[in-house]
């Protein structure tokens, strides 16, 4: 492509390698002053390389920078903000007891007399930026008091406080909620209408339709395609960012439940304050049938999964599986009862990182016969097993068995804890948030497995904060709010607005709903 | 490049490279001080390898720290930091004390119950400390820097207390005979055994200049139960999960509390162990006043870091520093230069060997630089 | 018992003929040999203690000791090692035993038990050990013991004519037969005084159970001072560092031991009760060298031998009172007075003196 300046940033030809991998392979990025441009790829392919080299935080090993059509050579972030590029982090960088304005001006300030900081002129400066631009933040207020979608605001006014015409911001969107999603595209879009360049990374196609106009897909440091967003759907997104053609829809087919072998019955369980943060709570699954349970964050998710795996006291109320109570027991006798679950913090609770896979493969069966005698492991039947899991499972890189689990992308690192699950034979499955940070195709794998265990007759249990995510695959749909299930509906019998009401509190007039 | 690379990713290189660095530092520090870096290293060297008997002392030197070293790089391998080895020591030390003197059974009873009592020992302050852990969530440097204390002066309490002291010293008396471990100790001071012995000078020597004892193969085999503990039973799966992943393991329904009390437990029974077989192994077979720590524990975090917490590592580490601090003594003696150069060395190899960690990273580098010139 | 006994024997037996009264003479025959086979060099070593060589006590003394004695004998070699576990005693006399010096010092009786195997495993080799004596003395071992009683009763009666509140104090190390000399020494010299100036003196004595342990020192000094005690002698190393710096808090007196440790407060050190052990060093050293026969003996050094004493500085007690010291000395010397060692002794000391 020309360099020409009607474009802000061109990348041309960019080549980065670490050691024996190439990050990116001869990658072409052109952004046009005054658009939304999305970067769109799996995680891993590349696309914060790609942020960090334009940003002056790695050095290309070959290809050139153009910024308004004049060769740059950007070899550390000063050079980048100095040419008036901001970068937002996915996680962001600001000082935790510092109120909004000080961190602001953090290492920017502005000095009077003396070296003496001007809070004062700083702050009507930045009160100038959040009016010009609608980011509504409290100046004053401290960042541990703020929301997370607060917090990205004040990170944005710090980039455009240092006078930046071209954002970066990566992976926005990964820590808000639903709504504050809608904020952000609505502050982008009053960012650009002011001549600002926005260059967006992520891998959320719906957002891409929603915010940008041109979109560049990277796949494995490989440069694909730079299409115009209007012109194409999510399903062509997806497939030129995965390789091959994704379902977005889950496939399956009717349930055909079974028995009732899972059943809470009224639940009370207090969180770390000593509230109650799941009350009264009851619901019922049968085999073959996934109940999807749907909910605001903070709601009694956590709590609520806390009690079933005994990590957390019932006050009250019983959990029973298959007929026997095991509330406030051991969350060994939880396993034993064959209840597996893909919890939804995968490196804290899920897996222990500096164990191989094969380790990790066996936390819930070192002890049996199978993999142990007399207190000595097998570690040749823990590798043959996990090996098997692996090809099972296609958990990649192949063979990697004996391999620290913390060398694997959260995708693989998903599919052995779920491999694991399942292997455990569960009658009940539970899943928590199973694809949180996950990309696409990881994404339809999990959910596929899911359907499966439900067509080999478990019962499975779906918690998830994405909407989407409950409807799609939940053939029983509940709905917590506030510790308790408030209304719950077969699947396809209940609209996205029904439910969002559900969730923020609101009640149904009508009394169409049945009883879990 | 990238043999170098590879090379310098070997865990051993860089500790190699640490070794080699705590030497140069401690050339630049004798050099300072008007003391001539090439005696000082000779004599090191000599006082460590010159006479066969020079070397046994090493060993027995290094022996209560490779001990000591064990339970630290166990106890790191659970994800615990055991700095209360230094305690656990003391207490090991006075237990075979209170039990070897006043108990005298023949060697085979004797020995093993005033080891046991030494272990014991040990393992009672590793579980306090585990226990406050599990229970009450104290943390285990808080609790084990308190127990050093209480180990110190309860070893203090013993030795000035009338039923142990002995009269005109600042010691207790030392354990029975019976509790000794060197190599048939009564033989080789008895005429026959001398006279033997003399047939072969270095074996002579040995025998009977040094206090060579058992203490180093149970080291041994210590090191290697506790590798095999840690990496082939199902029970070290469990410390291990514990200590990288508490809430993984709790999830995954391995009991947390119990495996913290067991870590320390163990971690306790091995520098118990260590002080017993001081006791029952070397000159003078007693306790005696402490003002400060011996610093056998704190030798023994040192050698854990050196060794990187391998439970093999501990047993080179251990003769590495027992190497430093014995041949240490000949600098001293033979070119004047204070003990404190010696301390200086070894302080200065346990950090570059904390630094380490820099070493494959810049493997790393080199590697990249490598394929940058691929390119 | 028996081991007690042993040491009482041997602190009477005076053999003073060998030792530092002859020392002027000694040491000029010791130049002329030096000077007569130059080349000859003579290696000695001492092997220090836990204390370690800067312990402000009896091994940074022996080790003042040999390097006078180096500086004024040539072809004289000296070092000294480092004990920082009593383990290490063994194995540093082996290494000095390997590296061919003639004479070995051990400081302190805590080296007794390894002088002695020492001694036998090197036959050729002499050793001599500090405040040490044996039942029977091993052939090649030489002991140097110090009549401490009798320096501490010089300072006790010291105490006794300054004390104002008539109550004195007295911390020991660890109960020993060495800090016994000195206790008794002590409470004997306070009773004389108290004879002499017809009142009553009362003594507190506690141990501090350590001799490196200076808190626990400052502690106990405090404790006394605020008891009731305007002056504590101690005899306990390290821990008499605390003493004196309680003294200096409080404001009262101390005594110091082993060395004129006014240094460490002069304003409140009111002496200190010498115990020459460089000198004695120095001298059994020269001995040695000079090809005498030391083996199997016992130095027992007292106010005879000048191996102990108090220094001559006296500002802080007055011309009187040292000049009855001067007095009392001389009747020590003449046996006159034998200050008691043990409790026994000092119970018929007390009655005789009534």
């Amino acid at each position: 492509m020309e360099v020409s300046t009607e474009y802000a940033v061109q990348m041309h030809g960019i080549t980065k390698r670490f050691g024996s991998f190439c990050a990116l392979d001869h990658v072409n990025l052109d952004v046009k002053k005054g658009s939304i441009h999305a970067v769109l790829g799996e995680n891993g392919a590349g696309k914060s390389t790609l942020m960090n080299i334009l940003y002056g935080l790695y050095q290309a090993d070959s290809g050139e920078v153009y910024l308004n059509g004049k060769k740059t050579a950007i070899k550390n972030p000063n050079i980048a903000i100095e040419h008036g590029i901001g970068m937002v982090h996915q996680h962001f960088m600001l000082v935790d007891n510092f109120t909004v304005t000080q961190n602001i001006i953090l290492g920017n300030e502005v000095t009077g007399k003396f070296g003496i900081i001007d809070t004062k002129k700083a702050r009507e400066k930045v009160l100038e930026i959040v009016k010009k631009y609608g980011l509504e933040v409290d100046p004053d207020a401290k960042i541990e008091d703020i929301s997370v979608g607060m917090q990205q605001r004040v990170e944005i006014l710090k980039a455009l406080y240092r006078g930046a015409d071209l954002l970066i911001l990566d992976e926005p969107t990964a820590v808000l909620i639903p709504q504050e999603i809608d904020e952000l595209i609505g502050i982008m879009r009053s960012l650009i209408s002011d001549g600002k360049t926005i260059i967006i990374i992520t891998h959320k196609l719906k957002e891409i339709k929603a915010s940008s106009e041109v979109c560049t897909i990277i796949r494995r440091g490989q440069y694909i395609d730079t299409v115009s967003v209007a012109d194409v759907d999510e399903e062509q997104l997806a497939t030129k960012m995965v390789g091959h053609a994704v379902q977005l829809v889950v496939d399956k087919t009717p349930a055909k439940p079974g028995d009732v072998i899972f059943e809470i019955d009224h639940l009370t369980v207090k969180d770390e304050r000593g509230l109650d943060s799941v009350r009264d709570l009851s619901l019922k699954i049968r085999r073959g049938e996934i109940l999807g349970i749907a909910g605001i964050d903070g709601n009694g998710q956590k709590e609520l999964v806390e009690a079933i795996t005994c990590l957390a006291r019932a006050q009250s109320g019983t959990i029973k599986i298959n007929g026997a109570e095991i509330q406030n027991t051991t969350p060994r006798n939880v396993i034993d009862h064959k209840v597996s679950t893909i919890h939804e913090d995968r490196q804290r609770r899920g897996l222990v990182l500096p164990f191989t896979v094969a380790e990790n493969a066996v936390i819930e069966k070192y002890r049996t016969p199978e993999f142990s005698t007399h207190g000595k492991i097998d570690r040749t039947k823990m590798s043959l097993f996990t090996h098997k899991l692996i090809e099972d499972y296609d958990v990649r890189p192949a063979g990697c068995e004996n391999q620290p689990v913390r060398g694997l992308s959260g995708g693989n690192q998903q599919k052995v804890i779920i491999a694991r699950e399942i292997s455990n034979e569960p009658d009940l499955l539970i899943a928590v948030q199973p694809t949180r940070g996950l990309d696409v195709g990881a994404v339809e794998y999990v959910h596929k497995m899911l359907v499966r265990e439900r067509d080999a007759g478990r019962a499975v249990l779906l918690i998830s904060l994405e909407l989407d995510e409950v409807m799609n695959v939940a053939d029983t749909i509940g709905i917590i709010y506030a510790g308790t299930i408030v209304d719950s509906f077969p699947q396809g019998q209940v609209d996205e607005n029904t439910i969002g009401l559900l969730m923020a509190g609101g009640k149904l007039n009508e009394t169409d709903s049945q009883n879990p | 490049m990238k043999l170098t690379a590879k090379i310098l990713k070997k865990p051993i290189a860089s500790t190699l490279i640490a070794v080699f660095f705590g030497f140069i530092v401690a050339a630049v520090i004798l050099l300072v001080a008007g003391y001539h870096p090439g005696q000082a290293f000779s004599a090191l060297f000599h006082g460590i390898f010159a006479r066969p008997k020079y070397i046994s002392n090493v060993i027995i030197k290094a022996t209560p720290i490779i001990l000591t070293g064990l339970s630290v790089a166990f106890a790191f391998q659970t994800g615990l930091f055991n700095i209360g080895a230094e305690g656990q020591y003391i207490a090991g030390a006075v237990s075979a004390v209170l039990v070897g003197v006043k108990l005298n059974l023949p060697p085979l009873l004797q020995i093993p119950a005033v080891v046991l009592a030494g272990v014991l020992g040990g393992t009672l302050f590793g579980w306090v400390v585990g226990y406050l852990k599990a229970k009450f969530g104290i943390h285990e440097v808080i609790t084990s820097i308190m127990l050093n204390w209480i180990g110190l002066y309860l070893s203090n309490f013993v030795v000035a207390s009338s039923a142990y002291h002995m009269p005109n010293s600042t010691s207790s008396y030392p354990v029975n005979e019976s509790s000794f471990t060197m190599l048939l100790p009564n033989w080789k001071t008895s005429d026959a055994g001398m006279a033997a012995l003399k047939q072969h000078k270095w074996l002579y020597d040995v025998m009977l200049k040094t206090d060579v004892n058992f203490g180093f193969l149970i080291a041994v085999l210590m090191a290697a139960f506790i590798w095999y503990l840690l990496y082939r039973s199902t029970k070290g799966y469990e410390l291990r999960a514990v200590g990288f992943n508490r809430d993984a393991a709790e999830f995954a329904g391995i009991n947390v509390n119990r495996n913290i009390v067991d870590a320390m437990v163990i971690a306790g029974a091995l520098s118990g162990l260590a002080g017993a077989l001081a006791i029952t192994g070397t000159a003078p077979h007693s306790i005696s006043t402490l003002a400060a720590f011996e610093n056998n524990g704190f030798n023994g975090l040192s050698v854990a870091l050196i060794a990187g917490s391998s439970p093999v590592g501990c047993i080179f580490a251990g003769l590495l520093f027992g190497g430093l601090l014995y041949g240490g003594q000949s600098v001293q003696q033979d070119v004047g230069a204070p003990t404190e150069i010696i301390n200086i060395m070894i302080g200065t190899i346990v950090f570059f060997v904390a630094l380490t960690k820099v070493i494959p990273v810049l493997a790393e580098k080199l590697e990249k630089r490598g394929a940058a010139h691929v390119q | 018992m028996k081991k007690l006994a042993a040491f009482l024997l041997a602190a009477v037996m005076a053999v003073s003929a060998t030792a530092c009264s002859s020392g002027a003479s000694s040491s000029e025959a010791s130049e002329q040999t030096s000077s007569a086979s130059a080349e000859t060099k003579h290696k000695l070593l001492m092997v220090t203690d836990t204390g370690g060589v800067n312990d402000q006590s009896f091994n940074q003394l022996s080790w003042e000791g040999l390097q006078k004695l180096a500086e004024d004998v040539p072809g004289v070699e000296v070092n000294y090692s480092e004990s920082k576990q009593e383990s290490d005693y063994a194995t540093n006399l082996d290494k000095a035993a390997d590296d061919g010096n003639e004479l070995i010092w051990g400081v302190g009786y805590a080296m007794a038990g390894a002088i002695e195997t020492a001694s036998k495993q090197n036959p050729d080799i002499s050793y001599a050990i500090i405040d040490n004596n044996y039942e029977t003395v091993p052939k090649n071992v030489t002991c140097v013991v110090f009549r401490a009683q009798e320096p501490s009763f010089l300072v006790g009666y010291v105490a006794g004519k300054t004390t104002k509140t008539g109550k004195v104090g007295f911390v020991g190390g660890q109960k020993s037969g060495v800090i016994d000399q000195f206790e008794y020494g002590y409470k004997a010299g306070v009773e004389y005084a108290a004879h002499e100036l017809n009142k009553k003196i009362e003594v507190v004595s506690q141990y501090a159970e350590s001799f490196v342990d200076s808190a626990k020192g400052k502690a106990i000094a405090k404790s006394m001072y605020s008891g009731g005690c305007d002056i504590v002698f101690h005899a306990a190393g390290n821990v008499g560092v605390g003493v004196i710096e309680a003294a200096k808090e409080a404001d009262k007196f101390a005594i110091g031991v082993d060395k004129d440790q006014s240094f460490l407060a002069p304003e409140n050190v009111l002496t200190s009760a010498l115990k020459r052990v460089d000198t004695a060093v120095e001298e059994v050293s020269k001995d040695a060298i000079d090809g005498k026969e030391i083996g199997g003996k016992t130095y027992s050094l007292g106010l005879t031998e000048d191996g102990v004493g108090i220094p001559e500085s006296h500002e802080l007690m007055g011309d009187e009172t040292y000049n009855a010291v001067v007095a009392l000395e001389q009747k020590i010397k003449d046996k006159e007075i034998v200050p008691p060692t043990t409790e026994e002794d000092y119970n018929t000391f007390i009655n005789e003196l009534k």
